[in-house]
């Protein structure tokens, strides 16, 4: 286990470095940061003198080995908007979109769960036909077009739910929570509703087709002709093999779900990482760039630790610590 | 003693219940937040709006163009190169301290560092304290603007920003990248202080108990500014009723807002022009005033306005509108297809030619699809134009590098003076003065680069006027550059939300006079 994590940490730094050199790659394209913070008028002598204060006139590589020095004492740059540590504005902004992803998938595991076992164990009941009709329509309308549509009928035309935003947050310790007010649980409903709509019908589709193979296996055919209680056979002996293959993807597409925060949060003014991308992408706030892709790419990391993990415990004959 | 006390307690009680009743608050949705405290970091229109809000300058722009007396109640020109200005008594800063007039000097030479407004305030030599409540803005020529540019001098408090701060740092260093003093406190005198402040995502104005401005009809006590990104999300904002005013509008939901009940729409015109410039360095083509003519009479911009815009656009023949001292009223748009087909014959080129165009797609209103629009009313006088759109963040770098024969360019002046779009976008591009920093069409013209250069120092404002015409003339006669539109301006609130008294053509809302129903 401590070899495994050791090694785990190592393909970490070698993902963030390869993070980095290509997070340094793109920002000399997304455009001109000096252009963002001077009005237009100012003159081009003024707006040169700027950009020689900055550093952007450095050879690029003198700029990346600037920057892989600092990033190793763990500053990772400032943000030319908000003025601060790009990492303290992502510290900042993380919360928000924690809190968005963590809802979300509980939406997801909560309901893909009994929804995907009751379609595989009935397939042919009524119901059952009108999820898996009901996902194919989820799975295939854009997650923008959802939220989109979610404002317009809750919003707009209901007036049941707020439109944009986080709603009233409480700052524990730094953490900025929706949690603790009702208005931050109203506001949440229609994101994380937008947000789960792209995985939730995958995994429905995902368990029931896993769940209907695990059921026509030869020790389910046992247990049946052993007489045991059905409950035992579906949820104890059936689902829990289901889970391998649910658990693996569901890693990967955390790491997607986090891609989809972006339009999300877009969509809701959601001050999350999501937005806090796409405007810093707008403003070319170049640090603030590179700080988003390392942080997601530490996400990403951890989540997959945690997930061959937690596989190894949900089945023992694969071994994380083995050679093969 | 006793009943004293309970006199004045119920006397508190009643002004209190007074003003409760009498107090409102305005939940605010704009694209953008301020991007600092400090109103000297940036020049934009959005540091604008947040300098009228928390600071007052010492005169600002009516609804009609004239000046209205803010901190200074009256001015007159003492000499050629000086105009005093007599100080509002009574005034205080946030901070408490009193406003004089050494804070209008402090603000003058902060201005003259402000990497910014340094370029507008060139011509000042600065402000010299006469007494407290006196003060001398003196500039090196007789300057026309004078006035124009006091609308940018927003009293900031000398006490309050002068010193060290807990960081070592001085408190009036104007930091654009980093921290700064500035960036995070403010003292002003304005109607509003700022009260809470999360950068990007929350804004808390509120009013400030001193205010010196008694007489305004404003009765908004408090604003919550939250920035709204996404047109869609904003339009949804307010018909949903979580805010109470947006800013701006997108075109694509004016019918939609006009025709919801409870909301309403404000529009104006406005002074932004958006325009085409033909590079003559990279097309021999365009050096030839008939080609240029050519594409200005292809090119239907009342089409462009009355479909693209729907309407929220006014037609361009010139680059300042109605209103502005250069503007012509005899110079009106010129499309006619058979007319520039028979001046491309003339020029030589019957058979047209290719050429490339760069525009943004984030910039201005619809600025891409004004732009596919011209790509293909050109192809009707045999231009092919290949056309690339980019969003902002990219488009000024290609812009000054000149990487396409047309590039599309929109102008507002700072100094809401005609003189000032051609001294940026036509006047022969010169690196050392500056002019013509935004002439990527590289259209030169020295007749027209020294009626400008005398403008600047031209006084007398009917002689200015008509030296302003006779550039306009010439521009439009040459077709110097393609003109569109100048873009209206938008608004839109809920219905007991009186917008139109407190806009203008500035776009800067007068939030302290808002009057809520």
């Amino acid at each position: 286990m401590a070899a495994f994590i050791i090694r785990r940490i190592v393909q970490a730094f070698v993902v963030m470095f390869i993070i980095s050199s290509i997070g340094f790659a793109v920002k000399h394209n997304v455009g001109d940061p000096v252009w963002q913070i001077t009005g237009i008028s100012v003159s081009k002598a003024e707006r040169e003198r700027i950009r020689e204060d900055l550093g952007l006139n450095d050879p690029v590589y003198i700029q990346y080995i600037d920057f892989l020095k600092k990033a190793a004492h763990g500053d990772l740059g400032k943000s030319y908007f908000y003025k601060k540590p790009a990492a303290d504005v992502i510290l900042d902004k993380a919360p928000a979109t924690l809190e968005l992803v963590l809802v979300s998938s509980l939406i997801i595991v909560v309901l893909s769960v009994p929804l995907g076992i009751y379609a595989a164990i009935y397939p042919k009941r009524l119901f059952s036909r009108v999820i898996m009709g009901g996902s194919i329509v989820g799975v295939s309308i854009p997650v923008f077009l959802i939220a989109i549509m979610g404002v317009y009928l809750f919003s707009v035309q209901l007036g049941w739910l707020p439109s944009f935003g986080r709603g009233e947050t409480v700052n524990v310790g730094g953490w900025r929570t929706g949690f603790l007010t009702a208005d931050g649980w109203r506001h949440l409903i229609l994101p994380s509703l937008s947000l789960s709509s792209i995985m939730l019908p995958l995994f429905i589709r995902l368990i029931r087709s896993e769940m209907m193979e695990v059921l026509e296996s030869d020790y389910i055919r046992y247990a049946w002709a052993k007489g045991l209680n059905r409950y035992r056979i579906w949820f104890l002996h059936a689902f829990k093999n289901t889970l391998l293959p649910v658990i693996t993807v569901g890693g990967v597409q955390l790491g997607i779900t986090i891609a989809f925060t972006i339009l999300t949060e877009t969509v809701f003014q959601w001050q999350g990482l999501g937005f806090l991308f796409m405007e810093a992408v707008e403003r070319s706030d170049t640090a603030l760039l590179v700080a988003y892709l390392m942080f997601v790419g530490m996400i990403m990391v951890v989540v997959n630790t945690v997930v061959d993990i937690i596989y190894g415990v949900v089945n023992p004959t694969v071994r994380i610590t083995g050679a093969a | 003693m006793k009943k004293l006390t309970c006199i004045l307690v119920a006397l508190l009680i009643v002004l209190s219940l007074g003003t409760a009743v009498n107090a409102k608050t305005l939940k605010l949705a704009m694209d953008a937040d301020p991007v600092s405290l400090d109103p000297h970091v940036q020049l934009s229109g959005g540091m604008l709006q947040y300098s009228h809000m928390v600071f007052d300058p010492l005169v600002r722009w009516s609804k009609e163009m004239t000046f209205e007396p803010r901190l200074a109640e009256k001015w007159e020109r003492i000499d050629e190169n000086t105009v005093r200005f007599y100080l509002r008594k009574g005034v205080v800063f946030h901070s408490g301290n009193p406003f004089t007039a050494r804070d209008i000097v402090w603000t003058v030479d902060r201005l003259k560092r402000s990497q910014d407004f340094k370029g507008l305030f060139e011509p000042f030599v600065g402000a010299a304290v006469i007494d407290d409540h006196t003060v001398d803005l003196i500039t090196k020529k007789p300057y026309p603007l004078l006035l124009n540019m006091a609308t940018y001098i927003f009293a900031m408090d000398s006490v309050f920003y002068t010193g060290t701060d807990d960081q070592g740092q001085p408190k009036d260093a104007i930091v654009k990248t980093g921290y700064s003093f500035a960036n995070m406190n403010e003292s002003g005198t304005g109607k509003y202080r700022v009260t809470e402040r999360q950068q990007g995502v929350k804004n808390v104005f509120t009013a400030f108990a001193d205010y010196w401005d008694t007489a305004s009809p404003g009765n908004v006590d408090t604003i919550i500014f939250t920035p709204i990104k996404k047109d869609a999300t904003r339009v949804a904002a307010l018909l949903s009723g979580d805010v109470d005013f947006i800013m701006p509008v997108p075109p694509q939901d004016y019918d939609r807002i006009a025709g919801t009940d409870g909301v309403k729409l404000t529009t104006m015109p406005g002074s932004r022009v958006i325009t085409f410039q033909l590079n003559q360095k990279r097309r021999d083509e365009f050096k030839n005033p008939k080609v240029r003519q050519a594409i200005v009479y292809a090119i239907n911009n009342e089409g462009i306005a009355e479909k693209i815009m729907k309407g929220k656009a006014t037609a361009a023949a010139q680059q300042a509108p109605e209103g502005y001292l250069g503007y012509v009223e005899a110079l009106k748009p010129r499309y006619d297809v058979a007319k520039a087909q028979e001046l491309m014959k003339e020029a030589g080129y019957p058979d047209g030619f290719e050429c490339t165009m760069i525009a943004p797609n984030n910039r201005y209103v619809n600025d891409d699809k004004i732009a596919e629009a011209a790509v293909s009313m050109l192809g009707r006088i045999n231009i092919k134009v290949n056309l690339k759109t980019m969003p902002k963040a990219q488009y000024w770098d290609q812009f000054d590098a000149q990487t396409a024969d047309i590039q599309m360019i929109g102008w507002h002046p700072d100094t809401e003076d005609s003189a000032n779009y051609t001294e940026f976008l036509l006047m022969c591009p010169n690196k050392e003065t500056g002019y013509g920093q935004y002439n990527s069409g590289n259209y030169c013209n020295p007749k027209v680069d020294e009626i400008i250069l005398a403008c600047q120092s031209e006084t007398d404002r009917d002689k200015r006027a008509a030296m302003l015409q006779e550039v306009e003339r010439i521009l439009y006669n040459d077709a110097a550059f393609a003109p569109l539109h100048w873009q209206h301006l938008s608004w839109a609130g809920k219905d007991n939300v009186n917008i139109l008294p407190i806009v203008n053509v500035m776009n800067f809302p007068y939030f302290g006079d808002l009057v809520i129903d």
